[in-house]
C-alpha cells in the first residue's frame, strides 16, 4: 500500500515537472507610453524663466538649470522654447511683499550682492514669489502667454561617514577566484540636489503644477569629482521626470509572455 | 433485480455523467484558449499588438481561468499605455497563479512604471 502511494506521488511529481517543462515563455521588448502629467495643449511656447538657487558656490544652479532645461525642451518637447535673459527672481522676490509675509516684517537682504542661500530654510523667504499671480501675469504678457517654468534649486555638498559594503575579489590556495562582500568604514563626500519645478500659466499667472525631487551622490573622500559633474549627473536622473510633465515619454522594458 | 436505482446510485451516475461531459468541455476550452494565446504571441512578436490584444481577450473569455492569457493581455495593455487595464489583468493572472514567478516579475516591473505616473503631486 505504502509502495503504491509512493509510486503515485512520484508519478505526480514527474507529471508536474513535465507540465512545468512544457510551459513555454517568450521574452518580448515593450515600450510603455507615459502620458504627460500636465495638459500643455493651450500653449505653443515655453519660457524657462530662471530659478532661485542656493547651496554650493561652485555651481550656479540658476544659470546651469535654465540652460539645461531649455536645451532638453528644445529637442524633446513640441513647445517652442523662448530664448530670453534669466529673470532676476531673487530681486523680484525681495522687492515684492509676499502674501505670507506680514507687513513690517524684515525682508531678505536687498543689497546688490546676492543673498546667502545655504539651505532649504534660506529659500523660504523667497517662495512667495511663485504665488505672486500679478508678477507672473506680467511676465506672461511680455512673452505672449507662454507656459512658464521656474522654481528653486538647492545644490549642497554632503559629507557622510559609515560602513559601506563593497565586493572584493579573492583567490583561494587553488587559485580559484571568488567575490566576497566586505564592509569597510569610509569617509564619503558628494552632493545633494533638491530642485522644485513650478509650472505657471503665463495667461493667468497661476501655478498649474509643481513637483519636488531630491537626489544624492556620494563618492569616496579621496576621489575628486568636480561639483559641476556631480550636478549634471544628478540632473540626468531627474530630466526624464521633468520632461514627462510636459510631453509623453516611452519607457523601454522587457516582459515575459506565457503560453 | 431491483426495479429502480437507489438515490445513492442515481447521484453517482449523475456525477459520472457530469464528469465525462464537463471535463472534455473544459479541456476543449483550454485548447481553444491556448490556440488564441499562441496566435497572439506570434502577432505580438511581429509588433501587431492590437491584434494580440484581440486574441488574448478572446482567450480570457473562452477560459477565464487561464493565467497566461491574462498575463499576456496585461503586457499588451502596458505596451498600449492602458495602465489601468494592465493592472487589473496582472492582478487577475496573479490571483489565478499566485506562485508563478514570471507573472510576479512582470507585475513588479509594471508597478515601477505605474508608480512613477501616479506619483504624488505637490499641487495641480
Amino acid at each position: 500500500m505504502t509502495g503504491r502511494l509512493a509510486l503515485k506521488t512520484a508519478s505526480s511529481v514527474v507529471a508536474g515537472l513535465l507540465i512545468a517543462g512544457c510551459a513555454s515563455y517568450f521574452e518580448i521588448p515593450i515600450e510603455t507610453p507615459i502620458k504627460p502629467k500636465l495638459d500643455v495643449s493651450p500653449f505653443q511656447r515655453v519660457l524657462v524663466a530662471g530659478f532661485i538657487s542656493g547651496g554650493s558656490e561652485d555651481v550656479d544652479g540658476n544659470l546651469e538649470t535654465t540652460r539645461l532645461l531649455r536645451s532638453q525642451l528644445r529637442t524633446k518637447s513640441e513647445l517652442r522654447v523662448i530664448d530670453a535673459d534669466v529673470l532676476p527672481l531673487v530681486t523680484a522676490a525681495t522687492d515684492s511683499t509676499g502674501p505670507e509675509r506680514p507687513a513690517g516684517e524684515a525682508r531678505p537682504a536687498t543689497d546688490a550682492k546676492e543673498p546667502d542661500i545655504k539651505d532649504d530654510k534660506d529659500l523660504e523667504p523667497f517662495e512667495h514669489l511663485f504665488a505672486d499671480v500679478e508678477y507672473w501675469k506680467k511676465i506672461g504678457e511680455e512673452y505672449q502667454s507662454p507656459l512658464i517654468v521656474t522654481g528653486t534649486i538647492m545644490f549642497t555638498p554632503q559629507t557622510r561617514s559609515g560602513f559601506v559594503q563593497r565586493e572584493v575579489e579573492q583567490f583561494d590556495s587553488f587559485g580559484r577566484r571568488r567575490v566576497v562582500p566586505v564592509r569597510t568604514y569610509q569617509e564619503r563626500k558628494g552632493f545633494r540636489l533638491k530642485p522644485k519645478f513650478v509650472f505657471i500659466d503665463g495667461r493667468t499667472g497661476t501655478t498649474l503644477y509643481s513637483e519636488s525631487f531630491s537626489e544624492e551622490i556620494l563618492y569616496n573622500a579621496n576621489q575628486t569629482t568636480p561639483a559641476l559633474s556631480s550636478y549634471f549627473e544628478l540632473m540626468d536622473r531627474l530630466i526624464p521626470s521633468f520632461l514627462n510633465t510636459l510631453s509623453s515619454q516611452k519607457v523601454k522594458g522587457t516582459r515575459v509572455l506565457l503560453q | 433485480m431491483k426495479p429502480t436505482l437507489s438515490a445513492k446510485s442515481r447521484l453517482c451516475a449523475a456525477f459520472l455523467l457530469a464528469a465525462t461531459v464537463v471535463a472534455p468541455l473544459s479541456a476543449d476550452a483550454r485548447n481553444d484558449a491556448k490556440k488564441q494565446v499562441e496566435f497572439g504571441i506570434s502577432v505580438a512578436q511581429r509588433g501587431l499588438w492590437r491584434e494580440a490584444i484581440y486574441r488574448w481577450e478572446r482567450a480570457a473569455q473562452i477560459d477565464p481561468s487561464y493565467a497566461a492569457a491574462h498575463n499576456n493581455l496585461a503586457i499588451a495593455y502596458e505596451h498600449e499605455g492602458e495602465l489601468d487595464k494592465a493592472r487589473i489583468a496582472y492582478e487577475k493572472a496573479i490571483e489565478l497563479e499566485p506562485g508563478n514567478a514570471m507573472i510576479k516579475q512582470n507585475y513588479e516591473l509594471f508597478r515601477e512604471i505605474n508608480d512613477r505616473t501616479t506619483r504624488t503631486k505637490d499641487s495641480q
